[in-house]
C-alpha cells in the first residue's frame, strides 16, 4: 500500500469519529438546556478543566486506565469478540498490585501481578466461550458483577487498612510509580499505558500471532482453512485483553497520589472497563486511535469535576459518551451527513 | 423455616421474576425477528426513571408503566433505525444506550429531584398490591399480567400469521422477502415491541417492586434477561420458568442480606454474587442445546 493510500484509509474513520464526537456534544448541550442548566458555561468549564495549562496533566492521568481497558475491548473486537469484561479484571489487577507490593516492595512486582491476575480472571469467560459457546457479552457482564463483590470483600477484609476504614492498605512508598509532573496525579503510569498500546499495535499488525487473531476475527472459517485454530486465537484474545485491563487496575493504585490505595466501594477503580469500550469504539478499535480517543475521554473525565462547580452533575459526561457511541454505531455516518448537505445545495 | 417465610420467599421470587420475564419475552420477540439488542439494561434504567416521573405527575403507578413503555419505545426506535434501516452493527448501539442509561439516571435524579443517587417514589405514585399480609409480603397485579404477557407472546409467535412472519424474517429473510413480506417493517416492529416490554419492566422496578429510583436500579437485570432468553430457547413460556429461577436467587440474596443472623455467617458479598453465578452455570449448562434464530444479529440487505 502506498503511503498516500494508507493515509486516506485513516481519513474516513477519523472524520467519522470527529463527527460522532460533535453529535455527542450537541445532543449533550440540548439535554443540559432542557434540564435547565447553562450549557455554554458548563462546556466552558469542561474544556477549561481539561485543557487549561495546569489541568492537562490531569487529563493525561485520567486517560491512562482508559487507554488500557480500551485495548482489552479492541483486541476482542479484532478477534470477533465483544469482550466487555475489562471492568472485573481492573478490580483484580488493583487488588493484586496492593497485595503483592506489601510483600515485595517494588513496582515491577505490582505490575506483573496485575498482568497475571487480569489474564487469569478472563480465563473463565474464554473457556465458557470456546467450550460451551456462552456468548461473551453475557459471561463477562456476570463476571464483572461477581468480581465487584469479591474484590470489595477482599478490600474490606484481607487488605483492610487498620488506620483508615475508607481504603485498603496503601502501596508502600518503594513500589509507587514516580510522578511526571509535581502536584498532579500524572505518573509514569501514562507512559506505561502508551508503551502497552504500541506493543499491542506491533503484536496485532506485525507478528504471526496478531495476524492469526485478526484473521479469525474477520473470517473464522477462512482462518481454519488456513491452518489457524480460531479457538486458540479467542483464548489468546481474552488473555492479552485481561493483561492490559489488569495492568490498568495495578497502575491506577500504584500511580495516583495521595492515597495509593483502593477506596471504599472500589470507587477509584470503578467504571474504567465500561468507559474503555467507548474509547475503543471512538478510536476505531486501533491501538493508535485509542491513545487519542483515550486522551479525549480523559479530558471529559478531568473536566467533569470543574463542570460540576457550575452545578451540572458529574454523570453528564457519561451521557455524552453514550451518545457518541450510538453515533459511532451509525454506519456510513459521514456519507449520510454529506448527502444531507448536498441535498440542500443546488 | 415457618410458613410466613416460605410465603415471603415465593412472593418475593414472583416479584423479582416480573422484570426479567418481561424483558426476556421482549428480547425473544426481537431476536426471533433477527435483531439482537444488548441495550435492555439501559432501557430498564431510563424507563425506571421516566416511569417514576410519569407516575408522580399523574399520581398513578399505571401511568408510570405507560411512561416506561414510551421511554422504551423511543430508545427502541433509535436501535431499530440503526440496525434495521441503516444495517448497522447490532451490539454497539446497545453499549451506548446502556452508558446513557447509567449516566442519564444518575444525572437525572440530581437534576430532577435534587437528591444524590436515590429517590423514594411516594406511595401515591406506586401501584397498589392485589394482596398484602401483616408481615409486608405482597402480590403485585403485575405478576399475573406478566404470566398473561408471556402466554400471549407465545401464542402470537407460534399460532398467528403475524408471529410466523416475525419468525420468518429472523430465520430466512430472503425467503420471506421473496414471499412479499416487508422484512424491515417486521423487524422494526419486533424491536419496538421488545423495547416497550423492557420499558414496562423498568418502570415496574421504580413504581411497583422497589418503590425507589437509584443510579444502579437495573443491577444487571437487562443482561440476566438475555441469559434467560437463551435459557428458554427463545420461547416465552419457558422464559417464565427461567425467570422464576433467576427471580428466586435474586430475591434470596436480598433476603439473606436483610437477615443478620444468616448474613453473619457468610460475607454478604458472596451471597450477592449468587444470581450472577447461577446465571453463568445455567447458561453454560443449557447452551449446547439452544439454537438461536438463523439470521439473528445479521442485517438483511436485499440483493
Amino acid at each position: 500500500m502506498k503511503v498516500s493510500d494508507e493515509l486516506r484509509s485513516y481519513w474516513k474513520p477519523l472524520s467519522e469519529s470527529v463527527l460522532a464526537i460533535m453529535i455527542g456534544a450537541l445532543i449533550g448541550a440540548i439535554v443540559l438546556w432542557l434540564s435547565g442548566y447553562d450549557a455554554v458555561a458548563a462546556y466552558k468549564a469542561l474544556i477549561e478543566g481539561s485543557f487549561a495549562a495546569g489541568n492537562f496533566a490531569e487529563t493525561l492521568s485520567k486517560s491512562t486506565p482508559l487507554i488500557l481497558t480500551a485495548i482489552t475491548f479492541a483486541i476482542g473486537a479484532r478477534t470477533g469478540l465483544f469482550n466487555i469484561g475489562a471492568e472485573g479484571a481492573v478490580y483484580f489487577g488493583a487488588i493484586a498490585a496492593v497485595a503483592t507490593t506489601q510483600a515485595l516492595q517494588d513496582p515491577l512486582s505490582g505490575i506483573l501481578s496485575g498482568l497475571l491476575i487480569g489474564a487469569l480472571w478472563m480465563l473463565p469467560a474464554a473457556l465458557l466461550k470456546v467450550y460451551r459457546g456462552v456468548h461473551e457479552v453475557i459471561s463477562t457482564i456476570m463476571l464483572n458483577w461477581i468480581a465487584f463483590f469479591i474484590a470489595s470483600w477482599l478490600a474490606l477484609s484481607a487488605l483492610a487498612n487498620p488506620q483508615n476504614q475508607n481504603s485498603t492498605v496503601p502501596i508502600p512508598p518503594g513500589a509507587r510509580l514516580p510522578l511526571l509532573v509535581q502536584n498532579s496525579t500524572l505518573s509514569l503510569a501514562f507512559v506505561i499505558s502508551v508503551i502497552a498500546a504500541i506493543i499491542v499495535y506491533v503484536v496485532m499488525w506485525h507478528t504471526k500471532l496478531g495476524y492469526e487473531l485478526r484473521t479469525s476475527g474477520q473470517n473464522p472459517r477462512a482462518a481454519e482453512y488456513g491452518g489457524i485454530n480460531p479457538r486458540i486465537a479467542m483464548i489468546w484474545s481474552f488473555l492479552i485483553g485481561g493483561m492490559t485491563a489488569g495492568l490498568a487496575g495495578a497502575v491506577q493504585v500504584m500511580g495516583i497520589p495521595p492515597s495509593y490505595s483502593i477506596s471504599q466501594g472500589l470507587a477509584n477503580v470503578y467504571g474504567y472497563g465500561f468507559d474503555g469500550i467507548g474509547v475503543s469504539l471512538v478510536g476505531r478499535n486501533h491501538p493508535l486511535g485509542i491513545i487519542f480517543a483515550g486522551i479525549l475521554f480523559g479530558a471529559l473525565n478531568a473536566g467533569a469535576t470543574q463542570m460540576q462547580q457550575t452545578g451540572v452533575p458529574l454523570e453528564m459526561v457519561k451521557v455524552i459518551e453514550g451518545i457518541i457511541i450510538v453515533a459511532v454505531a451509525v454506519p456510513g455516518l459521514l456519507d449520510l451527513f454529506t448527502k444531507l448537505f448536498r441535498r440542500g445545495g443546488p | 423455616m415457618n410458613e410466613t417465610m416460605i410465603v415471603g420467599l415465593i412472593l418475593g421470587s414472583l416479584a423479582a421474576m416480573v422484570p426479567i420475564v418481561l424483558t426476556s419475552v421482549g428480547a425473544t420477540i426481537s431476536e426471533r425477528a433477527g435483531v439482537v439488542n444488548i441495550g435492555y439494561e439501559g432501557i430498564l434504567m431510563l424507563s425506571a426513571f421516566f416511569g417514576a416521573i410519569f407516575a408522580e405527575m399523574a399520581h398513578s403507578g399505571w401511568v408510570g408503566l405507560l411512561g416506561g413503555a414510551l421511554t422504551g419505545l423511543a430508545l427502541g426506535a433509535v436501535h431499530g433505525v440503526i440496525t434495521v434501516y441503516f444495517k448497522g452493527d447490532h451490539v454497539i448501539p446497545g453499549i451506548g444506550i446502556n452508558l446513557i442509561g447509567y449516566g442519564g439516571v444518575a444525572f437525572g435524579i440530581l437534576a430532577y429531584w435534587g437528591t444524590a443517587g436515590q429517590h423514594q417514589v411516594p406511595s401515591y405514585a406506586q401501584i397498589t398490591p392485589l394482596w398484602m399480609d401483616a408481615f409486608g409480603n405482597s402480590l403485585s397485579p403485575m405478576v399475573p399480567i406478566t404470566f398473561i404477557v408471556a402466554a400471549l407472546a407465545w401464542w402470537i409467535l407460534f399460532r398467528t400469521p403475524f408471529g410466523l412472519r416475525i419468525r420468518s424474517v429472523g430465520e430466512n429473510p430472503e425467503a420471506a422477502d421473496a414471499l412479499g413480506i416487508n422484512v424491515e417493517l417486521y423487524r422494526f416492529t419486533a424491536v419496538l415491541i421488545a423495547s416497550a416490554l423492557a420499558g414496562v419492566a423498568g418502570a415496574y422496578l421504580s413504581v411497583d417492586w422497589l418503590g425507589t429510583v437509584t443510579k444502579t436500579i437495573a443491577a444487571g437485570r437487562g443482561f440476566i434477561a438475555l441469559a434467560n432468553m437463551v435459557f428458554s430457547g427463545w420461547n416465552p413460556l419457558v422464559a417464565l420458568i427461567g425467570g422464576f429461577i433467576f427471580g428466586f436467587f435474586d430475591n434470596l440474596s436480598i433476603y439473606i442480606q436483610n437477615n443478620p443472623w444468616l448474613a453473619g455467617t457468610i460475607p454478604w458479598q458472596f451471597i450477592a454474587t449468587l444470581p450472577y453465578i447461577v446465571t453463568l452455570i445455567v447458561v453454560a449448562g443449557i447452551i449446547g442445546r439452544a439454537r438461536p434464530p438463523k439470521w439473528d444479529g445479521r442485517p438483511y440487505k436485499r440483493e
